[in-house]
């Protein structure tokens, strides 16, 4: 479901406004806080919630995941580089906390410069491989890659 | 003009007790203004609901000791340094609004009033204009949001704007009118003279002030220190407004009970610094 903000905590930062890739997250004009003027056209896609420096936005999130009602909460932690999750069941029994890592360099000091490299080679060129992609991701002519193949191996449990 | 107390010099046209009696009236305004916004809003009401909401999902109880902790940490943080904004673009301007708010305000009454003569409190009132006059512009030509993050044009006024315009051009006035009386200049209005035309200009913008607490946002004072004692409550009781924890991600019990983040990022993950911070949001 969209999402919508909490006037209290907003202090009108314009974080939101300028990454959402729909551009719906505007400044209102009277009271100066973020509002989403087309709810039928967000995607729940988070930007704005994690963006949000006073987690000023929410979102009520669907019963894909949890039984409706819940409560789906996020911090995004630039210098820590993580993301955490909290999701309380509605009966508030039920509270799961997530935590994952976003990113494992400093930001913005590990882009490839592209134009620096060396032109590839028509092998390069003629294969489907992408720039720097592993090889294991890409089909052979043998047989299916597998994780065996690749001397990788599945872990036990639930793993992302 | 720094030195000279420029309510002296008027008491010649106007009387003390009509000016005493116009700083009572101001007070009441705003003590009024403040009770009308909090009925209409129902500020107070949603204000208690949220506390009461997030004492039923505590996870521990905050004793009196802990309390004042977080109170004094609320006035050491979020009152007297303006600790809650994120920009620091917009706190250094609200530090000098609200500062030379206080400065302005405090001095007005103290030389009104009577209560000193010291040419310091003089110096004070000008310099308190001056620091109004700083935060104020600067706040509106580039801070705003409306024009950082919307691209709207500096001179588009709303209602929302009352609080902010008649804030500084309160000080502008009072600084003009302070010049003009200063330089003894009485020339021709259409015969009202330039130093009466600018401290009827102060006195208006003076009055839109305090008598539009209803309609402005100058109750924000009151309430946002409340706020911000009850934003740290919900930390101390595990509430949390129901948002995750922050981890110390050095922390072995973390690394056990996540183990992507010691795999991914190590023992000791490093300062990632800044990501999308590192650019203002203004690329509307």
């Amino acid at each position: 479901m969209p999402t919508f903000v909490y006037m209290t905590r907003c202090d009108g930062c314009g974080q939101c406004v300028d990454i959402c890739p729909s551009d719906i997250m505007h400044i209102d004009k009277t009271l100066r806080r973020a509002y989403n003027i087309e709810p039928n056209m967000c995607w729940e896609c988070y930007s704005c919630v994690k963006a949000c420096p006073h987690h000023a936005i929410d979102v009520r999130g669907y019963a894909d995941f949890a039984p409706l009602g819940h409560s789906v909460r996020v911090h995004r932690d630039e210098e820590k580089g993580t993301i955490a999750w909290r999701i309380k069941f509605r009966n508030g029994k039920k509270d799961m906390e997530l935590l994952a890592p976003i990113t494992t360099k400093p930001w913005g000091e590990c882009i490839p410069h592209l134009a620096n490299e060396s032109a590839p080679a028509d092998s390069m060129r003629n294969s489907e491989l992408l720039f720097n992609e592993p090889k294991y991701v890409a089909m052979n002519d043998s047989a299916l890659p597998t994780l065996e193949s690749n001397g990788l191996e599945i872990k036990e449990g639930v793993y992302y | 003009m720094f030195n000279a107390n420029p309510f002296a010099e008027l008491s010649a046209l106007i009387p003390s007790d009509v000016m005493q009696m116009y700083l009572i009236v101001m007070v009441v305004l705003v003590i009024g203004g403040t009770i009308l916004d909090m009925m209409h809003k129902k500020s107070a009401k949603y204000f208690f609901e949220n506390a009461e909401k997030a004492k039923k999902s505590a996870k521990r109880t905050v004793g009196s000791g802990e309390k004042v902790g977080i109170a004094v940490a609320t006035l050491t943080n979020e009152v007297l340094t303006s600790g809650e904004f994120s920009n620091p673009k917009r706190r250094l301007s609200h530090l000098l609004t609200m500062y030379g708010f206080i400065i302005f305000v405090a001095t007005t009454a103290i030389m009104i009033f009577g209560l000193s003569s010291e040419a310091i409190v003089a110096q004070l009132w000008h310099i308190g204009a001056i620091m109004l006059c700083l935060g104020g512009y600067w706040f509106w030509f580039f801070i705003r949001v409306d024009v950082n993050s919307e691209g709207a044009k500096w001179y588009k006024l709303v209602r929302a704007d009352i609080f902010i315009v008649s804030l500084f051009t309160t000080a502008t006035f009072a600084l003009i009118w302070s010049y003009l009386q200063s330089k003894g200049a009485t020339g021709s209005v259409a015969d009202m003279g330039w130093t009466t035309l600018f401290f009827a200009l102060f006195i208006i913008s003076n009055t839109t002030l305090f008598a539009s607490v209803l309609w402005s946002k100058f109750a924000h004072m009151f309430f946002k220190p409340a706020a911000a004692f009850q934003k740290r409550t919900t930390v101390a009781d595990g509430s949390r407004e129901n948002l995750p924890q922050d981890f110390d991600l050095t922390d072995p019990a973390v690394q056990a009970k996540f183990p992507d983040i010691p795999e991914y990022m190590g023992k000791n993950p490093a300062n990632m610094g800044a990501g999308i911070r590192r650019e203002s949001p203004n690329h509307y």
